[in-house]
């Protein structure tokens, strides 16, 4: 006779077949009977956290790092509701998470139950799909499938809701061996015509550039991609989401483009004739004011999701594949190309050009007369913590700062919110990066503002032993909305002074960062001056059994250069306020 | 902007309704019409959407549609290769002295008369929208008291069936 188990015990022995070691979550009456058996299970750490938000950023972290799924747990209603920003955020970025949150009975749904939200419609448009499971017999195929789809094509956030009745049903488990998904078959092999029309663009263009985002870490694509620059000797531009993915100390890499991207990165696009757009898509962080956005390029660009091309650029090929088999394909393409048609010239001159603007325009940034610069904080973390450490960033300048001034050499080594912008990703996303890779150090860049956000999982840090360690740049503001008011605003500070730094600036230090560390059984340091940043870093990086917290105490009228200004052409980029860089002739 | 008449093949399942039309609403995309119901094969049901745009953003129309999980194929019908109809129900003020008039109308549009009052008349009326409007214009002056609409359904000409091919293309995917 099949064994009788109840749907609880289904959901659980599903997600060990479906490999889950982790999950974050809090329990609560919907989803109160899958922690019965979750409570038993040898294979799965569940991990308690104090907010649902903190379970998805986790989860998120986790899967960036690993490049596994991330899962995280919330009861129905408040609990579930918690989780969108998260499942938002998850969606902007294509990361794989499962989310499975506990529904009121299914005779209870829709009569406004205690602690009822629609979570699958409230969350239809965040989700890559999701799922109501009413029926016990369900659970493991459902399973079985969220894990596929989050996890395959263009990664997403999948999210499972199952009511109450149907975990405390008894049903019978059986693995699946073949999903019911008719619908969904991501095309991941690109299409031979398609690379050799690419190859054949790249062959004739005269100032290309590979214009690199998110898709190729998320396909595992760094190594062909180097491989692909070297042979090319074409400029590399890596997006917001995709740095590390070509390493920053590589010469012919420009940097980041966009908003905040370096004047080489921006002025490449700007120039070139062929975009090589690879896993990017054409953001508008990253474009500025569209018409005007690489106005003489014709545009390769291969993504996994169909629908990102010719999104916001129409493209001239448009290859559908994922990005690893796009590059192999193009090298392969590229070199056939080459042996038939005798070595091309290359692109010298364009290459020694570029590598000009970059060498003349560094990101840098004057140090004040007092205080400690942002800037430099984080560029002494990244010396002594060096690229084997993950960071992750919040949402604002110090995000900024940590995408310029970390030295990105591998993938996976930047966490960051880059589509959704969600403060308070970088404390819970360095938590799950942590479980995911335990025994390495992790580094989160925060913010006085984003930090306040979401520090309640310093809590489930030092309790579970997840020793991360975060540096607040602090500047008692809001700092970029700051920016924004300096710059636009005629420096009307409306609402985003927050009170977190010393008295002698006049604020209040509500709240005393280093209490608070301590309060959470974090260890908190404090560091004022430029003289005692090395000291403090390396004490920080000498504690391993627990969470660090340091509070930088920075100068608050740092900016983030360079600018475009939202809405304009990246041709107007400014390296400082009123600032343009001096084109040459030969740059025109 | 021009009109397209797209033939939605879409899983069965609760809740697929919803997903389309949010993701049309989400994507700024208007739909002027839509008619969901069943097909030959139980499994699968047929969405005949008419949405009025672009030939760029219709293309992002039909990828974001086909990113759905639960949609499993989109044809875009046009009317030359395919047969469009809608259905119409029209309440028709009618006397003694009317009522001749108004079935005339009837007969040449080819429509029927579902109901009959003392002073109306309900007339079904199938055909496309030129049709329809054309038998409106003609019926208008009588005093149209309710019109009841059928979103469009179409079909393509000759043998061909969608579904069909649908199926054939849909192998088992491999659990992971």
């Amino acid at each position: 006779m099949t064994e009788q188990l109840t749907g609880a015990q289904s959901l659980v022995r599903a997600l060990e077949h479906a490999e889950v070691d982790t999950i974050f979550g809090i329990p609560g009456g919907a989803i109160l009977p899958a922690y019965d058996p979750l409570f038993d299970s040898e294979k799965i750490r569940h991990i308690l956290v104090r907010h649902e938000q903190g379970a998805g950023h986790a989860a998120q972290g986790y899967a960036m790092v690993t490049g596994k799924v991330g899962v995280c747990m919330a009861t129905s209603g408040p609990g579930a509701t918690n989780l969108v920003t998260a499942i938002a955020d998850a969606h902007m970025d294509s990361v794989p998470i499962v989310a499975i949150t506990g529904q009121v009975p299914s005779g209870a749904i829709g009569s406004d139950a205690f602690q009822e939200a629609d979570i699958r419609g409230i969350t239809m448009p965040i989700t890559k799909h999701s799922f109501l499971v009413t029926d016990a017999d369900e659970i493991p195929l459902v399973i079985a499938e969220a894990f596929h789809i989050a996890s395959t094509g263009r990664p997403g956030p999948v999210l499972v809701d199952i009511a109450k009745d149907a975990l405390q049903a008894q049903t019978t488990f059986t693995w699946p061996t073949e999903l019911a998904l008719p619908g969904y078959r991501p095309t991941t092999r690109p299409h031979g015509k398609q690379v050799r029309e690419a190859a054949r663009l790249i062959a004739a263009a005269e100032r290309p550039v590979l214009y690199v985002g998110g898709g190729v870490i998320k396909a595992e694509a760094a190594a062909e991609l180097k491989v692909l620059a070297e042979m090319t000797q074409i400029p590399v531009v890596t997006t917001l989401m995709a740095r590390g993915a070509f390493p920053d100390s590589h010469e012919l890499h420009l940097g980041m483009p966009g908003m905040h991207g370096t004047v080489a990165a921006v002025a490449a696009l700007q120039k070139s004739d062929l975009l090589i757009s690879l896993g990017a898509r054409f953001d508008d962080r990253v474009t500025g004011h569209l018409p005007s956005f690489a106005p003489l390029a014709k545009i390769i660009h291969a993504d996994i999701d169909p629908a990102e091309i010719s999104k916001n650029r129409t493209a001239d090929v448009p290859i559908v594949g994922d990005c690893r088999e796009v590059i192999a394909d193009l090298i392969a393409t590229l070199q056939k190309q080459a042996a038939e048609d005798g070595v091309e010239g290359g692109f010298a001159a364009w290459k020694a050009q570029m590598l000009g603007i970059k060498e003349r325009y560094p990101v840098g940034y004057d140090k004040p007369e007092k205080g400690l610069a942002p800037q430099t904080v984080i560029e002494r973390i990244s010396a002594i913590a060096g690229p084997e450490a993950t960071y992750t960033a919040g949402v604002g300048q110090h995000q900024m700062w940590a995408a310029h001034y970390v030295d990105f050499e591998r993938p996976r080594q930047w966490l960051n919110s880059g589509g959704a912008g969600t403060m308070g990703y970088a404390l819970p996303a360095a938590m799950g990066a942590q479980v995911g890779l335990p025994g390495t150090v992790v580094w989160a860049i925060d913010g006085d503002g984003c930090f306040q956000m979401t520090n309640q999982e310093l809590a489930t840090c030092a309790i579970e032993g997840i020793p991360i360690k975060v540096a607040v740049i602090n500047n008692s503001s809001l700092g970029m909305v700051r920016q924004w008011q300096t710059l636009l605003y005629e420096g009307r500070y409306s609402n985003t002074d927050l009170n977190t730094g010393p008295e002698s600036i006049g604020a209040r230090r509500i709240p005393d960062f280093l209490k608070l560390a301590e309060a959470y059984g974090c260890v908190g340091l404090r560091c004022e001056s430029e003289e005692d940043l090395d000291a403090t870093i390396e004490k920080a990086m000498a504690i391993t059994d627990r969470p660090v917290v340091i509070d930088f105490v920075v100068e608050r009228d740092a900016m983030v250069w360079p600018m475009v200004h939202a809405g304009t052409s990246n041709d107007a980029i400014q390296i400082a306020r009123d600032l343009a860089p001096q084109w040459d002739e030969e740059d025109l | 902007m021009t009109s397209h008449t797209l033939s939605v093949l879409v899983e069965n399942t609760p809740g697929v309704l919803a997903r389309v039309s949010s993701l049309f609403m989400r994507r700024g995309f208007n739909i002027d019409s839509l008619a969901v119901g069943p097909t030959e094969i139980p499994e699968i049901s047929r969405m005949t959407i008419v949405v009025n745009v672009d030939e760029l953003p219709l293309e992002q129309v039909t990828k974001q549609l086909n990113k759905l999980v639960n949609v499993l194929k989109i044809v875009e019908l046009d009317s030359h290769s395919a047969v469009e109809r809608e259905l119409m129900l029209i309440k028709v003020k009618t006397d003694a002295q009317t009522r001749g008039q108004v079935l005339e109308t009837v007969q040449l549009f080819r429509a029927k008369v579902v109901d009959v009052a003392t002073d109306a008349v309900t007339i079904e009326a199938t055909g496309d929208a030129g049709k329809l409007t054309a038998m409106l214009n003609v019926l208008e002056p009588f005093g149209i008291r309710e019109i009841a609409q059928s979103g469009r359904v179409a079909i393509g000409r000759g043998s061909r069936s969608i579904t069909d091919r649908t199926l054939r293309a849909v192998p088992g995917t491999q659990a992971g």
